[in-house]
């Protein structure tokens, strides 16, 4: 049973996502595979290569894989995808673009954001922004997955590193062009690798408001995520958004701050080990996943955990 | 230019659903149903594009049961002009769904498919990838703007680091995020005009498709709940307990 992994990178670093990528294809496979795809993504290979339980790293390295179009990844994919049974992508915007095209193309099923593996064929996932849990068979004989990656280890470094080995990318006649992209630069943890998260939400009140947070993240090492409200009024950028239809993140500690809980929200936190809520009215919902509740102005909150910490 | 646009009916965003006590789904009811919300600004868009002149005719497609009509009815109310009803279970898989679409891209050809990015039931998020993959046309996901020409679209897109623009020849396929319009309100009239716009009925047979199962329900759970937590009166006492007691913070 061979697996094949899909790297999550930037074309300088391998994200820790990929490790947890590799955690969930050893639970179905005894051979795990990762294709790297990118653009002068040599040391994103050589990092692959040292992954614990990796038999060996594939990579295409081309111009004009830097920005990846779906199409060309899928296209990657499936020059190789029939020597594999399992082929695992992370559920990030990069992943839920590409991986299902490479299922319909293989005339087979994706089964989107699995956070356990029960048996070769037999998975779990949320549904209704996580009110349930699904467990879901597949009759596949290739079993295409995206991977909700915080709900998996890091797989470790082994001492010793995979073989590599270069594919062939042939580009496809764009349909479709990369024109421009606008990345967040921030000196902060990413929200998917930080071990602190704080978040905030309409209760900030404004945009200057919202960077209060950031000195308590400053003292905290945490990375900032906020509600849709916050995003939708303008208080923070999009990439920020937690919840259902935003990133799901599971870190240490997470701070939610003048946020209500919703549900849509709570579908990209309460996994979280220890969640603390701030919020001036007692019967917000969110005070029901809270470890810690603390029922007070967030303003006031603030100016003292600031003081103390 | 014509705009085919997917419509799904789905349980209100707003309701909280339960999983049944024999563990086979969640209990749906007599809950309150509604367009799914990405699909309505799906719909939103492509009349927006029509009222710019930019497309001549939006035509509104969803699967499922009959109920699902009342959904079509709510697409053109918001201004679709008629809509196919492709009958069917509510809970065909995803890649039959972009089978079925396949069909009706066929015979209607499009220059535009617009679809939710993913539905608030199931959170799929792969029927407008696999039409397009099985289409080949190409696809923007997860789209904030969409900027119409004659022979291209170019969309921009929320991705996990921020922002990035693509551009498509068309025909394409372009799946919409909450942040790239906000529906309008449906108003009397448009919902009175919308009873006599016409919804062609058709089945998966009479379009050729033949749907088939790729994965089985085996149970539905309730996730497991979070211990009982405390509230604790001030910021002195919440720094000391993630100090000294959770141990997350120095
Ligand atoms: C299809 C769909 C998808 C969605 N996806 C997401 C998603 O991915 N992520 C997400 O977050 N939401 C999502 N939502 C929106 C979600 O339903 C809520 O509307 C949103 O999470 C509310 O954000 P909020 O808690 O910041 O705002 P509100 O619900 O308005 O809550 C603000 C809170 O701040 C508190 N507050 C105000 N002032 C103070 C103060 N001075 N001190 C202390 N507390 C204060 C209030 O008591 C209140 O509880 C989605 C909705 C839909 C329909």
């Amino acid at each position: 049973m061979k697996a094949l992994v899909i790297a999550e990178h930037d074309n300088q670093k391998l994200k820790a996502a990929t490790r947890a990528l590799v955690t969930a294809a050893l639970q179905t496979a005894d051979q795990v595979d990762v294709l790297v795809a990118g653009s002068a993504c040599g040391a994103v290979v050589t990092a692959a290569t040292r992954i614990a339980g990796v038999s060996s790293v594939r990579f295409a390295d081309h111009d004009s894989l830097g920005h990846p179009l779906a199409e060309a990844l899928a296209a990657l994919v499936l020059t190789i995808s029939a020597e594999y049974e399992f082929i695992l992508a992370a559920a990030t915007t990069t992943g839920k673009s590409f991986l299902p095209r490479v299922a319909a193309l293989l005339d087979v099923a994706q089964i989107s954001e699995i956070t356990a593996v029960v048996d070769r064929s037999t998975f779990v996932r949320p549904i209704y922004a996580g009110s349930a849990l699904a467990t879901i068979r597949s009759s596949d004989t290739i079993k295409i997955m995206t991977v909700r990656t915080s709900a998996f280890a890091e797989a470790t470094d082994a001492a010793v590193a995979a073989p590599v080995a270069a594919l062939e990318f042939k580009p496809l006649a764009g349909k479709a062009t990369f024109v421009s992209e606008n990345l967040a630069t921030s000196s902060r943890p990413d929200l998917a690798a930080a071990r602190v998260v704080i978040s905030g939400g309409r209760g900030l009140g404004s945009a200057e408001n919202f960077r209060l947070l950031d000195k308590l993240a400053d003292k905290l090492g945490a990375g900032i995520g906020a509600s849709r409200a916050a995003v939708d009024s303008g208080y923070a950028p999009n990439d920020m958004q937690i919840g259902q239809t935003g990133k799901v993140v599971a870190p240490d500690l997470y701070i939610a701050i003048g946020i209500s809980g919703a549900i849509q929200h709570l579908a990209g936190m309460k996994d979280s080990k220890v969640i603390v809520a701030i919020n001036k009215d007692a019967e917000a919902p969110i005070f029901q996943v809270a470890d810690y509740g603390l029922v007070a102005d967030l303003f006031t909150a603030l100016q003292e955990m600031e003081a103390l910490l | 230019m014509k705009i085919l646009v997917a419509v799904k009916r789905t349980i209100d965003a707003y309701v909280k659903v339960r999983v049944r006590s024999d563990n086979t789904g969640v209990d749906l009811a007599n809950l309150k149903m509604a367009m799914n919300p990405f699909c309505e600004i799906a719909v939103e868009e492509a009349v927006r594009l029509k009222e710019k002149g930019l497309a001549t005719e939006v035509i509104a497609v969803t699967i499922g049961s009959d109920k699902a009509q009342e959904q079509l009815r709510e697409a053109m109310a918001l201004g679709a002009d008629r809509s196919i009803h492709i009958q069917a279970g509510d809970e065909l898989e995803p890649l039959n769904i972009a089978k079925l679409l396949k069909a009706v891209v066929l015979k209607e050809q499009p220059s535009l498919v617009l679809l939710g990015k993913q539905s608030i039931d199931s959170d799929n998020n792969q029927v407008g990838q696999m039409l397009a993959a099985l289409c080949d046309m190409p696809q923007a996901t997860f789209a904030s703007r969409v900027e119409l020409s004659s022979d291209k679209v170019v969309v921009s897109r929320e991705v996990d680091g921020g922002e990035q623009v693509l551009s498509l020849q068309l025909p394409s396929v372009v799946t919409t995020d909450l942040r790239l319009n906000e529906p309008r309100f449906k108003k009397l009239p448009e919902i009175m005009k919308a009873r006599k716009k016409p919804i062609e009925v058709v089945t998966p047979a009479q379009l050729g498709v033949e749907i088939k199962s790729h994965l089985t329900v085996v149970s539905v759970i309730d996730p497991p709940p979070r211990k009982a937590g405390v509230i604790v009166k001030t910021a002195a006492e919440l720094v000391d307990k993630l100090r000294n007691e959770a141990k997350v913070i120095a």
